[in-house]
Parts: C-alpha cells; sequence; structure tokens
C-alpha cells in the first residue's frame, strides 16, 4: 500500500526530530510512504469566517496534490496540519456552496471534493497497524518509563476531525502501552498549551503551559509525549524561562511520539531520533533507564 | 462595571456583521458560563466568553481596545465541544478579529518583534500568529 505523506513546514526546520524519527519508524513497522513532490504550507490554522474562503486554498491544493500522486491516503506528522488539512477536506466533502467557490477560483486545477482521507499517523497506526500487532513488533520495550501522554487541541477539537473521543480519548494512552511505557493519566492531556498566544500574549501560553506541566509531574510523569510542534515549543522550549518564573516547576522532557516509537523499535541512533533538539533532560532519561545506549 | 442598555445602544449593523463572518447565532446563549468556565485562557480575559455573548446579545459594539477576549482566545475549542447550545464560540471571536483586523488594525506589528522573540519558533506559531493578529 502507498500513500502519501505531507510533512508540512516546521518538520523541515524546528522539528526535524519529529520527522526523521517518524519516517525511521514507518520504514521499520513496513509502511510505504511517499512524501507529496510539491506541496505547500497548509496555513497551519484552519480559517473560521464564514467569508474567508481564500485561506482554505492552500490546504485543499495539498489535497489535490496527494489525489494527482494517485493515492487516496494522506498522512501527517504534525497535530496543527492534521487538523487543517482534515477540516478543508471535511469543508469540500459536506458543503456544496463553499466547494463550488473554492473549485471555480481554482480553475488551474482539477475539482476536488474530499476524497482523500486524511490521517494523522497515531490514527494511521491504530487503523492500519493496530495496537496488538504494534507490541509484538516492539523490540525494546519501555518499561518503567512514566510518560503522560498529551493530546492538546487539534487532534481532538472539533469533534468531526477528531482521532479519537474528544471528551476521553485513549489513542496515545493505547499507543504508549503498546510501547510498553508506564501511561500516566492527568487531567491537563487535552488542555491548550496557549498555542500561538506566545507570539500574541506570551504570558498567557506561559500559565497554560505551566499548569499542564505541573499537572503532569504532579501525578508522577517523568516525560510527556506529544505530537505537536507548537506544543513541544511551549511545553519543552519554554520550560527554562517558566521554572524561573514559577516556583517548583520541576524539569520534565518532552518527546514526540514518534521518538518514543523509534526508540521502542529498536531504533536508537542520534541521526533517527535527533534528540540533540530535544531539551538536554531528553536524551539524559532514556540512558538512565537503559532504553539507549 | 454597570451596562446602560436603551435602543441606542443596540447596534443592529455590528450584530449583523459577526453573524455574516462567524455563521453563528449568539442568541443561542442562554448564559449558562459552561465556556468560561473550560476556556484554559479566562484568567487573562478582562470578559468572559459567556459575558461576551451578553453583549452582543444586548447589540453593544464590542471594541476590541477595551475587550481582550478575541485576542487572547486560542482557538482550542475547548468550548466548542462543551458548549451546550453548539454555539462555535471560536468563530465568534475570529469574527470580532477580523472585523478590526480588516480596518488595518494589527494586534502585532511584525516588523516589530525582536530577532530572539522569533529566531527558535517554530513556523507553524509564526504562521498561526501572524493569521490570528494581523491583517
Ligand atoms: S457554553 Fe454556550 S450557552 Fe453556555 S454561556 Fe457559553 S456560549 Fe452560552
Ligand atoms: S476557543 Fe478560545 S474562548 Fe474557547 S475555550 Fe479556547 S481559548 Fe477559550
Amino acid at each position: 500500500m502507498k500513500i502519501s505523506y505531507y510533512p508540512g513546514c516546521t518538520l523541515k526546520t524546528r522539528a526535524k526530530n519529529l520527522e526523521t524519527s517518524a519516517l525511521a519508524a514507518m520504514d521499520a513497522l513496513g509502511l510505504e510512504v511517499e512524501e507529496l513532490t510539491r506541496w505547500n504550507c497548509c496555513g497551519a490554522v484552519f480559517s473560521l469566517a464564514d467569508d474567508d474562503l481564500i485561506h482554505i486554498v492552500a490546504p485543499v491544493r495539498d489535497l489535490i496534490r496527494v489525489k494527482e500522486s494517485g493515492h487516496d491516503t494522506v498522512v501527517t506528522l504534525c497535530s496543527m496540519c492534521y487538523n487543517t488539512l482534515a477540516r478543508a477536506n471535511e469543508l469540500m466533502k459536506t458543503d456544496e456552496v463553499k466547494r463550488k467557490t473554492i473549485n471555480d477560483f481554482m480553475d488551474e486545477e482539477p475539482d476536488y471534493a474530499g476524497e482523500v482521507r486524511v490521517y494523522h499517523l497515531l490514527d494511521f497506526l491504530r487503523d492500519e497497524i493496530g495496537w496488538d500487532k504494534l507490541k509484538e513488533m516492539v523490540k525494546k520495550p519501555l518499561t518503567d518509563l512514566k510518560v503522560a501522554p498529551y493530546y492538546g487541541c487539534t487532534l481532538l477539537r472539533p469533534a468531526d476531525v477528531a482521532i479519537d473521543k474528544p471528551d476521553n480519548p485513549r489513542i496515545l494512552h493505547d499507543f504508549l502501552s503498546a510501547l510498553g511505557a508506564e501511561v500516566i493519566d492527568f487531567p491537563g492531556a487535552l488542555q491548550c498549551c496557549g498555542t500561538y498566544q506566545i507570539l500574541g500574549n506570551p504570558e498567557a501560553a506561559l500559565s497554560a503551559s505551566k499548569d499542564i506541566l505541573a499537572d503532569a509531574t504532579g501525578h508522577g510523569a517523568e516525560a510527556l509525549a506529544l505530537a505537536c510542534p507548537l506544543c513541544d515549543y511551549n511545553l519543552g522550549h519554554k520550560q527554562d524561562i517558566m521554572m524561573t518564573k514559577y516556583d517548583g516547576l520541576k524539569e520534565v522532557p518532552i518527546y514526540y511520539f514518534t521518538q518514543l516509537l523509534a526508540v521502542a523499535l529498536g531504533l536508537s541512533s542520534d541521526e533517527v531520533n535527533r534528540f540533540d533538539i530535544n531539551r538536554e533532560s531528553a536524551k539524559q532519561l532514556l540512558e538512565s533507564k537503559s532504553l539507549i545506549a | 462595571m454597570p451596562l446602560k442598555i436603551s435602543y441606542r445602544t443596540i447596534n443592529k449593523e455590528f450584530q449583523d456583521k459577526v453573524k455574516e463572518i462567524s455563521g453563528q447565532s449568539f442568541y443561542k446563549c442562554f448564559q449558562c458560563g459552561t465556556c468560561a468556565g473550560s476556556c484554559p485562557m479566562s484568567e487573562q480575559m478582562n470578559t468572559t466568553p459567556r459575558k461576551l455573548m451578553a453583549l452582543l446579545q444586548l447589540g453593544r459594539e464590542v471594541m476590541l481596545d477595551e475587550v481582550n477576549t478575541p485576542w487572547v482566545c486560542a482557538s482550542c475549542y475547548t468550548c466548542e465541544v462543551r458548549c451546550p447550545r453548539g454555539i462555535d464560540i471560536p468563530r465568534i471571536m475570529e469574527a470580532l478579529r477580523l472585523i478590526t483586523l480588516r480596518q488595518n488594525r494589527n494586534q502585532i506589528e511584525p516588523s516589530n518583534l525582536q530577532p530572539e522573540e522569533i529566531i527558535d519558533l517554530p513556523q507553524i506559531a509564526m504562521v498561526s500568529g501572524f493569521r490570528k493578529f494581523t491583517g
């Protein structure tokens, strides 16, 4: 089975560790993906205005590229790209009037009506491989690693593009269990990290992120697993600032779920995981548990 | 704050604009406060999402140099999945932002951002931030 892979901008720059670990892991799992030969930025956020269809053109173009490549499925790794592409796809599938306007506007492109299936790698793994089979393929179980699954917003909301139940998701829990990790449930798993407010209202974003970190460590987490480069930035890269700002906040490594997948599949090299982009504590914790050399 | 209500304070044009851009009806809101209680950003808002709905119902023109709610909203959709009246509140926030941004009033000026603020920002932060805060 051949499927398209849509990387998005951030995976080629700040979040190379998400891409390299995911591609190596997919290869090890026998999933054949093909990066789209031509793709453009999805716009990162879905247009929420009825009179702003121009911002839906970009993600729809990406979906047309998938169709053009002869594939009926596209997989994304970045949660924000997933959300934007999936919502654009839903709109093209269900809203006849807007679909016509967008198709008419893009008269140089073939018409599109939501024929492509948009997946995030997490629900793709669940549907195409399944947790039992994934468990069998694990070479290095993440035994004793206490990981809190952090979903954030864009994989679960709004409900029509949710990869699992929006109010009680299990998908990242089940994924981490399959890898052999000890899964730490915590209420903050569905809370927003503050997202782009790190640009507009950094105080608000840092405060929201701090609550999530404190909640996770308070429930005994040694690390967080997530899928979004912006969550990773707010929760991970901004952690030093938060630790000086908020008393009692503990350092906690942040991993992309794909890095933990790669490690569990026995892919422990630096080229695959690029832990140099994570917080220093990310590599150290895995070394201390003898999960990587 | 005390709120004066009279036929003169009702701005129908503004109400219509919000409805048209968002595709949502704020009249459906029955003021339960679930949105305000669920909102991760409400602490930083000077007007909760619930109160914002009330202002819109009363036909007040919501001025975004006074009411910061749409600027602090993170479009996280927590309120939307919980609103018992099925209102897509983030779309109302977007409409309010756009009404201001379309008057060429940017909330952040990209050229004023300091290099150290943006040097290690992921692209999705820049793109989404500019989408939400600039016209
Ligand atoms: S949750 Fe919905 S009905 Fe309740 S106050 Fe908020 S907008 Fe109104
Ligand atoms: S979408 Fe905006 S208003 Fe609604 S809960 Fe999130 S931050 Fe609050």
